[in-house]
């Protein structure tokens, strides 16, 4: 029963993830850009557009500039969240793929490290009267579960300890639609279970975030208007050029 | 030997940071509102005259129409974190501590409009995500607060995911507007663009005067005949300028810039009467049509002058809608020379002829002058001037210490990129917001106040037209002159060598009382 459920959850999880993501994707990249507004000083190339979205990608370059504090702690947070991603590999890959295995112990400490980064955003959010300012419900809870996620799996490795074997049995079955018998630990239902809820909200949240800093005009757009005449039909053309 | 710790007072600053974050006070300017579009002036430029029966439903179908049209407004809508990076960037929340002029704060206003009719989580669980439902109360709040955005892109540098207010008040003016809830500053002059092609309404005949008195006003200080072309088919060259350049202090002494310039260089040049205006104010109004509009004049004007280039004078946001838009409104400009730049910027165009050796400078005649420079905010983070990026902080620059042997720059974190809004731009421009006005100027009038103290620096250069207005309004209330504030192109015009100039150091003092009648006022809404 509990296997049943849980499978079926991370299937329709998986589902609207993807499906979702993939949706909100197409949608951005259909909408037209009827005019050039990258913010400037912008690269004149499209080599220099992808170095500088990868810096904001790599290294939060805009967020840098901003504030000090919500970078350290949002960068710290993002890096650790891929490590932990990475660690988590090794439940879906049989063999483990040895990049993925040399990665464990960094994963290891990033735990700690991506709940750290969530609690300071958190207390940003909390202590900061702008940033409270302009926090609805779902920016906290946001949080809540991202840090319920973090903890539940530290809890995992450190406090009760999970029988990760069958845990990898289980996503294994996933994959291959050979369902193997989900353990019945507390602590991993949390876990589990907060993770198909933020899969299930990624594309109608901010998390969207994610895949919309590459749509984003201001930013991926090369400044070279005199160069090369940008023409996509307009928008609202002029009354006399109608 | 004694050791006496003797704490020195904390000396209170001589000057606040002009970073200085203030403490919240919701609601502040709540009541700064333009006065609105009146009939006239609204169904002039394609919009209902007043407020429609069914308002609320063409605003949420105007809303629907612009997310999918404008991949900008969409993303910007959908990936804000809420993270609070620009919640201390924008001018206006500093000068006014109220936190609906914290960037992500004012696009929330329509965000969560948005959220509640085209989010799934807005339209099932709104008290969740902060999505409200459009009523009279929220499109007042729209008409206060997204006339207190000058669209300048600061908090878009500081965002990390990019999101740009300016696109967002664009697209929430257009909203009002089409609904019949215009502003009449903005309406009211593109108007008049329609119909007499400059901002001021100004007709050819008192364009020609006015250019023929400069003529001579040139003449008697110099002794060189300069001339100042109006619609003359065949020239080489269409400058197209801010109509304050015609009338206002200091914009006008830019204008004799320009003109000495060209003089110098022995090149062909002509304004236009039908194309008397840089300044597109479509853009402020996020009205598509309306630039559209206003950018074919300026197309059709180098078609009828057959002119071979378009050089832009000294204006901020129009030098965005030149350089970015107009290619993509206007062109392909094929007719033109493709050797240089379409369009070209006239600092580009005196600092290519100061790079290659053909003007000379006095730059003693520049002497009485500590100068710093403002960057302006559609310049500097909405276009480009040269060949690299940053172009446009370098060459204004490069310009202003080739004319003048005393500059000194701003703190580093409020110019270039970085700079602070003069406080007037986006449309903001009008008597009614002087209050705003006022208080959107108090981070760059500290940043001066620093160089002042600092460096002794007397006048602050600027490169736009609403700058250079809006601070010859404003700098009075923070203890500067009016006068202090002077064209990038003024310091050239003082410094500049004429071939056969008559060198009377001792007429220079007189020259600078001479401003023609009280065009200052009179440019004021208009610039």
């Amino acid at each position: 029963m509990l296997t049943t459920v849980y499978a079926l959850l991370f299937y329709v999880a998986a589902v609207v993830l993807v499906g979702g993501v993939a949706y909100r994707v197409w949608q951005y990249a259909k909408t037209p850009v009827p005019l050039k507004i990258p913010t400037t000083p912008a690269p004149l190339t499209r080599g220099g557009v992808v170095m500088r979205l990868v810096r904001e990608v790599v290294l939060f370059e805009s967020l840098f500039k901003a504030n000090k504090w919500t970078w350290l702690f949002g960068w710290v947070f993002h890096a650790a969240l891929l490590l932990v991603l990475i660690r988590h590999l090794r439940y879906f890959t049989e063999p483990v793929w040895g990049w993925v295995a040399a990665m464990q112990p960094f994963g290891f400490y990033a735990g700690f490290a991506m709940v750290a980064g969530l609690l300071g955003l958190w207390a940003r959010r909390i202590f900061v009267p702008r940033v409270r300012y302009i926090s609805a419900p779902s920016d906290h809870l946001m949080l809540a579960l991202l840090v319920g996620i973090g903890v539940s799996g530290l809890a995992m490795s450190y406090v009760a300890r999970t029988d990760i074997v069958a845990v990898k049995a289980f996503c294994l079955g996933l994959i291959y639609f050979d369902w193997q018998p989900m353990p019945a630990d507390p602590v991993l239902l949390v876990h589990l279970g907060l993770v198909a809820l933020l899969m299930i909200i990624f594309p109608v949240s901010k998390l969207l975030h994610a895949p919309g800093l590459f749509f984003a005009p201001s930013r991926n757009q090369a400044d070279d208007p005199r160069e090369r005449r940008y023409a996509p039909p307009l928008r609202t053309p002029a009354r006399s050029a109608r | 030997m004694v050791e006496l710790k003797i704490r020195a007072p904390v000396q209170p600053k001589e000057h606040p940071d002009p970073s200085e974050i203030p403490t919240l006070e919701p609601g502040a300017m709540a009541d700064s509102k333009p006065y609105s579009a009146s009939e006239e002036h609204q169904t002039a430029i394609g919009f209902p005259g007043e407020l429609v029966d069914d308002w609320k439903e063409r605003a949420i179908a105007k809303l629907g129409e612009l997310v999918s049209t404008s991949r900008g407004l969409r993303v910007y809508l959908d990936t804000c974190v809420k993270c609070g990076a620009c919640t201390d960037k924008c001018h206006y929340f500093l000068g006014t501590a109220d936190p609906n002029n914290m960037p992500v704060a004012r696009q929330d206003l329509l965000r969560k409009v948005y959220r509640r009719y085209f989010t799934f989580a807005g339209k099932y669980f709104p008290w969740l995500v902060g999505a409200e439902d459009l009523t009279e109360e929220v499109l007042d709040e729209w008409y206060s607060y997204f006339h207190q955005c000058s669209q300048c892109r600061r908090c878009s540098v500081y965002c990390p995911y990019g999101i740009d207010t300016a696109e967002v008040s664009m697209a929430a003016r257009e909203i009002m507007d089409s609904i019949g809830k215009g502003q009449k500053y903005c309406n009211e002059i593109i108007g008049k663009v329609h119909k007499y092609g400059n901002n001021l309404g100004l007709q050819e005949k008192a364009h020609r005067a006015t250019l023929e008195d400069l003529e001579e006003d040139i003449e008697d200080e110099t002794g060189v005949t300069v001339r100042l072309p109006l619609d003359e088919k065949g020239a080489d060259i269409l400058l197209v300028t801010p109509s304050a350049d015609f009338f206002a202090e200091p914009h006008i002494d830019g204008l004799i810039g320009y003109a000495k310039v060209f003089h110098q260089a022995g090149a062909s040049w002509t304004m236009s009467s039908y194309a008397s205006e840089a300044a597109n104010f479509g853009m402020f109004i996020g009205s598509h049509e309306n630039m559209h509009e206003l950018a074919l004049r300026i197309r059709k004007a180098a078609e009828d002058l057959q002119v071979k280039r378009i050089i832009f004078g000294e204006c901020g946001h129009a030098w965005r809608a030149a350089y970015n838009f107009l290619n993509t409104l206007a062109g392909p400009f094929d007719f033109l020379d493709q050797n240089y730049p379409i369009p070209q910027h006239i600092c580009e165009y005196t600092y290519d002829l100061i790079e290659k050796g053909e003007l000379t400078f006095d730059k003693s005649q520049n002497d009485h002058i500590r100068l710093t420079f403002h960057d302006s905010c559609n310049v500097s983070r909405a276009s480009r001037m040269g060949d690299e990026p940053g172009g446009q902080f370098d060459i204004p620059r490069a310009i202003l210490r080739a004319t003048c042997n005393h500059f000194y720059d701003m703190p580093a974190d409020t110019i270039r990129e970085a700079t602070f809004c003069c406080g007037g731009g986006g449309g903001l421009l009008t008597d009614e917001l002087m209050d705003l006005r006022k208080k959107g100027a108090q981070p760059r009038m500290r940043a001066l106040q620093d160089v002042a103290d600092e460096h002794g620096v007397t006048h602050m250069a600027a490169i736009c037209a609403i700058c250079k207005t809006q601070f010859a309004k404003v700098m009075p209330d923070y203890g500067f002159d009016m006068d202090s504030v002077v064209s990038v192109h003024q310091m050239v015009s003082n410094a500049i060598v004429l071939d056969g100039q008559i060198t009377d150091d001792d007429d220079d003092d007189e020259e600078k009382a001479e401003a023609p009648g009280n065009g200052m006022d009179a440019a004021e809404e208009q610039a």
